[in-house]
């Protein structure tokens, strides 16, 4: 019998009798049944707990510089010291937060519901691989402690292999590592996408957040083995002094730069295709509408994976390569933009008459587009030759990165954290405060990096913490924002450690979202689905709730 | 009634399914090997395009007896590997434990031979870093050639140890009763390596032994 | 169904022709061909690969996606070359185009 009319969020929580009793998380209370888990739900928590450490981590590095920074002088640390902290600030998040994060928490957690499969391809491998980032976190972080690296994240040769103090081969070690880690969830994302798929899920019925990921692992498998090797030079060269890129026998220190970005340019896509998964999710479900262009959005993602790896000279124009290259890598930087503004221009079609609300979710998705938008544009202007040559190694730099990986990538993974949060934990977080706190990080972000755009234009040079005193209001503001967004992300934290106690239950489908992560209960069941799915339908039907409205009413009518 | 095979993972819905992931699984870790050693040959590239006298000159001292014999013991090796999988299809155990320690006893004699060119290498001052003193007068880049020798051949010789260790693991698998003509894939899907690390050395051989010699 | 059964006269076959392009190889080596020395050792090695990978590794017998997979790693390592080549090898002849000096 048709029901009354369906509202959107109208069922969040949960009745007493659709709190599943058995769930994931309580198959097994013992360290063993989580350390030994092959349950991808369960390892998604594990990579949710070490990830947000190392954020922590990263985060207090970062606390430092913008310490340091608030004065001209260097009145907190000597060079040396505040060269060790923006390494490891950089390193802690670009390799160990900003790289696993989104894939290895929501990637493993939802690419097998999403596909209505009962685990990804390889459950060991995928267990495999948190036990290798840790390992690799492990050694990383016996860098920090034993007196920490200053080469800039970047590992620049020979000051990396011949000249620097520093803990390098222990920091290189732990990052080798790690970046195995990464090659075997994308492995295993790979190969699930390919083979695990339930009936009638054909390519084109996927969610975008799986074309998403499934992008993303191509770069992770293709890319990262050259940077595994890249260091293993670096340490031989270091230990051993075999030359390979020592001038005084003919080692040319640019081969490290070429070897080292051709995996770390589509790196960062690895870090902003994820989020750009996510973004697909939100802004449909918020907007109460199918994605604009479905076709356009998967293939943009093909297009920025393949793309990504034939721009990496956009990283050296000042170095030494030769200026036909740089050419040539200008140009095809310009060309990479393009999937990526398709993508804005199909998310901002999608709100176009979409009935759009504004929870927590929606509100980071909405600052991504903006945030992604001035990142990507400032990235436009770095890729003409003659504007990098000027604003290259200075704070323009800094803040461009910054835009998209603190503006695009976070922003999107705390809305995807919001809105899958009731389906992982099974419980509610506090609408006002999501909303505040989301308020607050977009306003501690701009304030963080806008006026690092204008520092960098007049000319104050990153990994720099002297500088003329005309900077210092700016830096100031920087500083500021950096509190305020500090406090930003610490809400969150605090109130979804509060919801797993004392959080209402959630429902199945607390957002009426599509998607077969919906079907099942708030938190699933070890297995998934109690059946396996069979998809009729094409992805972000919500045209459905309005046609089964329309049945209902003329159901009442007669 | 669909049978349960005891190696069919619970995810899995059948063993052919569960194969053929498993082989997506290798190839896609093949891929990513190739881009691996795939940085020390662009290395390669890079150097020997840009000293060429210096790479013919390093070349010399290279055995190309001892590397010839070396790329005929892999070429061996990938036959008997082959032929294993053919009797692991088969079902047939004894002559799958008998190919399969062929195939380390190959693998063996390479790495043998390897180190005594190593030996050779270290007791002619080759060694790259501090202690490289060819008696030849040779160009500063000789030195760059054997850091790239030494680099390829011994990331090589590593992936050839992993190779035979998981070797005697398949025997003792094999040995336990664990293969059958219904499965057999983990002989597959490791000739698939032990392959792949026969086509590092056949490249190998020609870059590093075989310049200039005419 | 299950993995092809390829026949054991194939195996020994492509090992024998692998043997034969190994000493053939060798040998060239030894004759001065000037640059085309290294286009053949290449050749060779590349069809060496080749035929390792069609039938030692059984991508002959496989499917599209198996293709599609080995593929693309070559492609990649092309890729690689290619752009490293792009600045090596432009280094010096466009800077003189450029500045003017030889």
């Amino acid at each position: 019998m048709a029901t009354a009319v369906f509202r959107p969020f109208e069922h969040q929580i949960a009745d007493p009798d659709e709190v599943p009793k058995k769930h994931y998380l309580n198959a097994g209370f013992s360290a063993k049944s989580w350390l030994l888990t092959v349950d991808h739900k369960r390892i998604a928590i594990l990579y949710l707990i070490t990830v947000t450490l190392f954020f922590l981590i990263g985060g207090l590095f970062a606390v430092f510089v913008r310490l340091e920074l608030m004065t001209p002088a260097a009145d907190l640390m000597q060079s040396e010291t505040y060269n060790k902290m923006f390494t490891m600030h950089g390193i802690m998040m670009v390799f160990f937060f900003l790289i696993p994060a989104i894939p290895a928490i929501l990637g493993n957690f939802l690419v097998p519901l999403m596909i209505g499969a009962r685990d990804l391809a390889f459950p060991r491998i995928n267990l495999l691989s948190w036990y290798i980032y840790m390992i690799g976190g492990v050694f990383t972080f016996a860098a920090v402690l034993f007196g920490g690296v200053d080469t800039g994240w970047t590992f620049y040769t020979p000051y990396s292999s011949t000249y620097s103090n520093t803990n390098v081969i222990l920091a290189a070690v732990g990052i080798f590592i790690t970046g195995f880690s990464s090659i075997l969830t994308g492995l295993n994302f790979i190969v699930t996408i390919h083979k695990m798929r339930a009936p009638g899920m054909t390519w084109f019925r996927m969610p975008l957040f799986i074309w998403a990921h499934y992008a993303t692992s191509l770069i992770q498998v293709l890319g990262t083995p050259v940077v595994a090797i890249t260091i293993v030079l670096v340490g031989l060269e270091r230990l051993f002094h075999i030359g390979i890129f020592d001038p005084a026998v003919g080692g040319d220190p640019l081969l490290f730069q070429h070897l080292f970005w051709f995996y770390s340019h589509p790196a960062v896509y690895i870090m902003v295709l994820p989020a750009m998964g996510v973004m697909s999710e939100l802004i449909t479900c918020f907007s109460r509408k199918k994605i604009f262009g479905y076709e356009f959005v998967a293939f943009s993602s093909l297009a920025i994976a393949v793309i990504s790896f034939l721009v990496w000279g956009h990283h050296m124009f000042t170095t030494g390569q030769s200026i036909y290259a740089g050419m040539v890598f200008s140009f095809l930087s310009f060309l990479v933009a393009i999937p990526s503004a398709i993508k804005v221009f199909n998310w901002t079609a999608t709100l176009y008459k979409g009935s759009v609300s504004y929870q927590a979710p929606m509100l980071y998705a909405i600052g991504f587009i903006g945030l992604f938008t001035v990142g990507g544009l400032t990235g436009m202007f770095l890729s003409t030759l003659a504007v990098d040559v000027h604003v290259h190694d200075t704070y323009f730099i800094v803040a461009h990165f910054h835009y998209i990986m603190v503006g695009g990538t976070i922003m999107a993974y705390l809305g995807g954290l919001h809105f899958w949060w009731p389906k992982i934990t099974g419980r509610l977080y506090p609408e006002g405060w999501s909303r505040f706190a989301a308020l607050v990080v977009f306003v501690g972000f701009n304030l963080t990096f806008f006026p690092q755009f204008v520092l960098g234009y007049l000319g104050m040079p990153r990994r720099y913490h002297v500088y003329p005193e005309e900077f210092q209001v700016l830096n100031v503001l920087s500083s500021a924002g950096a509190t305020i967004l500090g406090v930003g992300y610490l809400i969150p934290l605090i109130y979804f450690i509060w919801s797993l106690k004392s959080g209402p239950r959630a429902s199945a489908n607390p957002w009426s979202a599509t998607g077969l992560e919906w079907q099942t209960t708030s938190p699933p069941p070890t297995h998934n689905f109690d059946k396996t799915p069979v998809v009729t339908g094409d992805a972000y039907d919500y045209a459905k709730f309005a046609r089964e409205n329309a049945k209902a009413e003329e159901a009442t009518l007669v | 009634m669909s049978e349960h095979h005891p190696a069919l993972a619970h995810h899995f819905e059948d063993l052919d399914q569960q194969f053929e992931a498993a082989g997506l699984g290798m190839w896609a870790f093949l891929v990513q090997e190739i881009l691996f050693f795939g940085g020390l040959f662009a290395a390669y590239l890079v150097y020997r395009m840009s000293y060429p006298e210096a790479f013919i000159q390093g070349s010399h001292y290279l055995d190309i007896t001892l590397g010839g014999v070396n790329t005929a013991i892999l070429i061996c090796s990938s036959l008997t590997m082959a032929l294993a999988v053919f009797y692991g299809q088969q079902g047939n155990r004894r002559q799958l434990i008998l190919f399969l320690f062929l195939t380390i006893v190959l693998g063996a004699a390479f790495l043998g031979i390897k180190a005594v060119e190593y030996t050779h290498k270290y007791h002619e001052h080759l060694i790259p870093g501090p202690m490289f003193h060819p008696e030849e007068a040779h160009p500063p880049q000789m030195q760059i050639f054997f850091a790239l020798y030494f680099a390829m051949t011994g990331m090589h010789a590593l992936h050839m140890v992993i190779g035979i260790g998981i070797l005697v693991f398949l025997i003792y698998q094999a040995r336990q009763g664990r293969y059958s003509v219904e499965y057999n894939s983990p002989i597959e899907i490791f000739g698939l390596y032990w392959h792949f690390v026969d086509i590092v050395w056949i490249f190998l051989f020609p870059l590093l032994y075989l310049i200039g010699r005419h | 169904m299950g993995p092809h059964l390829v026949p054991k006269r194939v195996y020994y076959t492509i090992f024998a022709a692998l043997l034969v392009l190994t000493v053939v190889t060798v040998i060239v080596a030894f004759i001065d061909l000037g640059p085309f020395n290294n286009l053949i050792a290449m050749t060779i090695a590349v069809a060496k690969a080749t035929l390792v990978v069609l039938y030692f590794m059984h991508v002959r017998y496989s499917g599209k996606l198996t293709w599609v997979f080995a593929g693309a790693g070559f492609v990649w390592l092309i890729i690689l070359f290619v752009f490293l080549l792009n600045d090596y090898l432009t280094r010096e002849a466009w800077s003189n185009l450029l500045t003017g000096h030889p």
